[in-house]
């Protein structure tokens, strides 16, 4: 029987973490993240749970531990922020290349500077070409649910890579909401025992582990690998969440899709923005007006066909990026939306927003503007702006 | 309520304004309701003025955006009457909830809104002379309820004895129950 | 050779192991450095006391050791840094450059 209790988004984390009882966990606390790492260090030191906590100096320094730790064969958590996570970024490509099945939360937070705590992508999509795989969160509820199946994604035979869950900072981290927590037990039946098969404490079977591969050269070929086994993890993302909705009643996709089927034009967001977003579609519904909504949870690996599949009869699209991608052409999600639909025939308008950087505030009102630009370039054929901010003081 | 109700709360940085709203949501748990409950983010400075938000539902609640039209606001320090504008986006016929000795008439005399109903309980004396210490929060809950008919004060009063029975001895609790009874029967407006 | 890479330059890209894990110890072995080297030591066995100093210094185990005593160099392997040369302290051990080896293994 789940447990409905009302919990912070960090606390829930938190609690997931201990229902998974990871072998080894090393984490270094940064706002918005500071309560997870303060609650499941609680949980260590009281005993109710059986893992290696590394205190360490920095994040870095997490990251490192965590590589080895999960080289040596133990099932491995860690989770951070911002600087942190930017902090983590070498170490973030060794753990993908290991294929290493560390799961982290990275509680969305933008990157200074100016110095911010608060929230926007900037952290993860800085870390998006890393190799690991990046699932967006919309609520608590969300993030507690995917960091259980994030364990059994990340150890899937087929998948061995690396999990970042992400969920927006204080909008998400902080917030009490009502949620519901499945039992120990089932949590514990659902992610299993971790059996690593090539492992360094495997003393019958050594292997060498972070290998110079400059005398022959095979860099290339294991980034190909690393990318065809991403491409794959989709169908494991898709199992886990199937398998966790007949445990939990709430089942996972790569995305979600709302009020999509007979839509003329839709809006895409990652995290808690969607649920803002849903309002509007509702209220534009109640006007009669056909909007719909796609909310991304996977973002790497980027469902590029799937997404094609399921946006191409909109006749406008607006992307929103919590995210800059400065220099670039829009966003990262719109880049890559975009691209997605460059074969289609008849494919809708594409436009992108910048919103919500440093924790800027996103209203109702804020989408319902995208809305009516979006019935303006059905109604007229045309696109004022490709690309537009969102709620910025012009 | 049929509908969603947004709350702001004001206070100072250790008053308890975010344990406050918190305490609120949680005990909309036990309504079988919906809520959120965020502080206002930032570095939590002792003595600065915060605020804090709760939001509470029949539904689940989807909305992220910050609560910026509540109907009730709440002042845990008199002694921000007048030098925060509290009625701050509040409609006419919300309601302003202040932790003060002052009548509601002396008190709406100093609002940028004077439209708005105006309640006033002298929390800090109730939590004295219950608690023993001038920590006006869950005082503030059982006026906020006598005010809103967001529960029924014995469920509140229960939500306090299980939340706090965790943590602290019988007195304690006594004491804070006892706060949450006179506050909900000595506020006036 | 349990792991093998004779042919490792022409491996398909998922032919390699998951990672770039390593499944074998010691075996750098199959890597032949011996290619490297512009001189060789040479040991004079009557000089030598089998000290054993140049087994010790010797950073890629190419000196061969039987019985407690110096059997021989393994120049598949040997680079030929010297250092052997340089540590005997019987001076028993001389760098003789490549070439000049080579002419005297013709004539």
């Amino acid at each position: 029987m789940a447990k409905t209790v009302a919990l912070t988004g960090n606390a829930a984390c938190a609690q997931a973490m201990r229902q998974i009882n990871p072998d080894v966990v090393a984490a270094y606390p940064i706002t918005p993240q500071t309560t997870i790492v303060e609650e499941f260090a609680t949980f260590v030191a009281n005993g109710k749970v059986n893992t290696e906590f590394i205190n360490v100096e920095s994040e870095h320094s997490a990251m490192s531990a965590c590589v080895g730790a999960s080289a040596a064969g133990a099932r491995v958590m860690t989770t951070t922020s911002s600087q942190g996570l930017a902090l983590m970024w070498e170490i973030l490509y060794i753990a993908s290349s290991l294929r290493l099945p560390i799961v982290m939360h990275n509680v969305n937070r933008t990157l200074s500077g100016p110095i911010n705590i608060h929230c926007d992508h900037s952290d993860s999509m800085g870390a998006r070409d890393a190799g690991w795989i990046q699932l967006f969160c919309e609520n608590a509820q969300e993030a507690y649910d995917t960091t259980i199946q994030a364990i059994r994604i990340a150890e899937n035979k087929n998948v061995h890579l690396p999990v970042m869950i992400l969920y927006d900072g204080f909008i998400i981290s902080h917030a009490i909401t009502r949620l519901e927590l499945l039992e120990d037990e089932d949590v514990k039946k659902f992610v299993g025992d971790y059996k690593p098969e090539k492992y360094l404490l495997d003393i019958e079977n050594p292997v060498a582990v972070g290998s110079f591969d400059g005398l022959h050269g095979f860099y290339f070929e294991h980034k190909k690998v690393q990318n065809e086994v991403i491409e794959r993890s989709k169908d494991v993302i898709v199992k886990v969440g199937n398998e966790y909705g007949k445990l939990s009643g709430r089942s996972y996709g790569l995305f979600e899709e709302y009020k999509l089927d007979d839509a003329e034009v839709g809006i895409v967001v990652l995290g808690s923005t969607a649920g803002t977003a849903k309002l509007v579609v509702d209220q534009m519904r109640d006007n009669n007006k056909k909007v719909g909504l796609l909310k991304l949870r996977s973002f790497r690996p980027f469902p590029a066909k799937e997404l094609f599949d399921s946006l191409k009869k909109l006749k406008a699209l607006a992307v929103l990026d919590r995210s800059s991608s400065t220099g670039s052409f829009g966003g990262p999600l719109f880049g890559e939306i975009r691209s997605a639909f460059y074969d289609g025939k008849n494919s809708p308008k594409i436009i992108g927003y910048i919103y919500g950087l440093g924790g800027r505030d996103v209203s109702l009102n804020d989408i319902e503007k995208v809305c009516n630009d979006l019935s303006d370039i059905v109604k007229t054929g045309k696109i004022k702006k490709e690309i537009d901010y969102l709620g910025v003081r012009e | 309520m049929g509908k969603m109700v947004e709350i702001r709360w004001h206070g100072r940085g250790g008053q308890g304004a975010v344990t406050a709203a918190k305490l609120l949501a949680e005990a909309a748990l036990g309504q079988n309701k919906y809520f959120q409950a965020f502080p206002e983010y930032g570095p939590e400075r002792m003595g600065a003025p915060i605020q804090a938000f709760t939001r509470i539902s029949p539904e689940p609640i989807e909305i992220h955006s910050n609560v910026t039209n509540p109907e009730i606001a709440i002042v845990l320090d008199p002694t921000l009457v007048g030098s925060i504008d509290v009625t701050e986006g509040l409609p006419n016929d919300g309601i302003v909830l202040v932790n003060s000795s002052e009548p509601p008439q002396e008190i709406k005399k100093k609002l940028n809104n004077q439209k708005v109903k105006v309640y006033s309980v002298n929390a800090t004396q109730i939590a004295l002379e219950t608690i023993g210490k001038p920590i006006p929060n869950t005082t503030m809950l059982g006026a906020l309820i006598k005010v809103t008919n967001l529960m029924k004060i014995d469920d509140a009063v229960e939500h306090v004895r299980s939340s706090f029975g965790k943590k602290f001895n019988q007195s304690v609790i006594d004491g804070n129950v006892k706060a949450v009874e006179r506050a909900y029967d000595e506020v006036s407006g | 050779m349990k792991w093998d890479i004779k042919n490792i330059k022409n491996w398909k890209y998922n032919q390699h192991l998951e990672g770039a894990l390593i499944p074998e110890a010691g075996n750098a072995e199959y890597y032949k450095t011996g290619g490297w080297r512009t001189e060789r030591p040479v040991i004079d066995k009557e000089k030598c006391t089998n000290c054993l100093f140049c087994w010790i210094f010797c950073p890629d185990t190419s000196v061969i050791v039987e019985d407690a005593k110096i059997k021989e160099f393994d120049y598949d392997h040997c680079k030929g840094c010297g250092v052997c040369a340089v540590e005997c302290p019987k001076s028993a051990i001389s760098m003789i450059d490549e070439n000049e080896f080579k002419k005297q293994e013709n004539t």
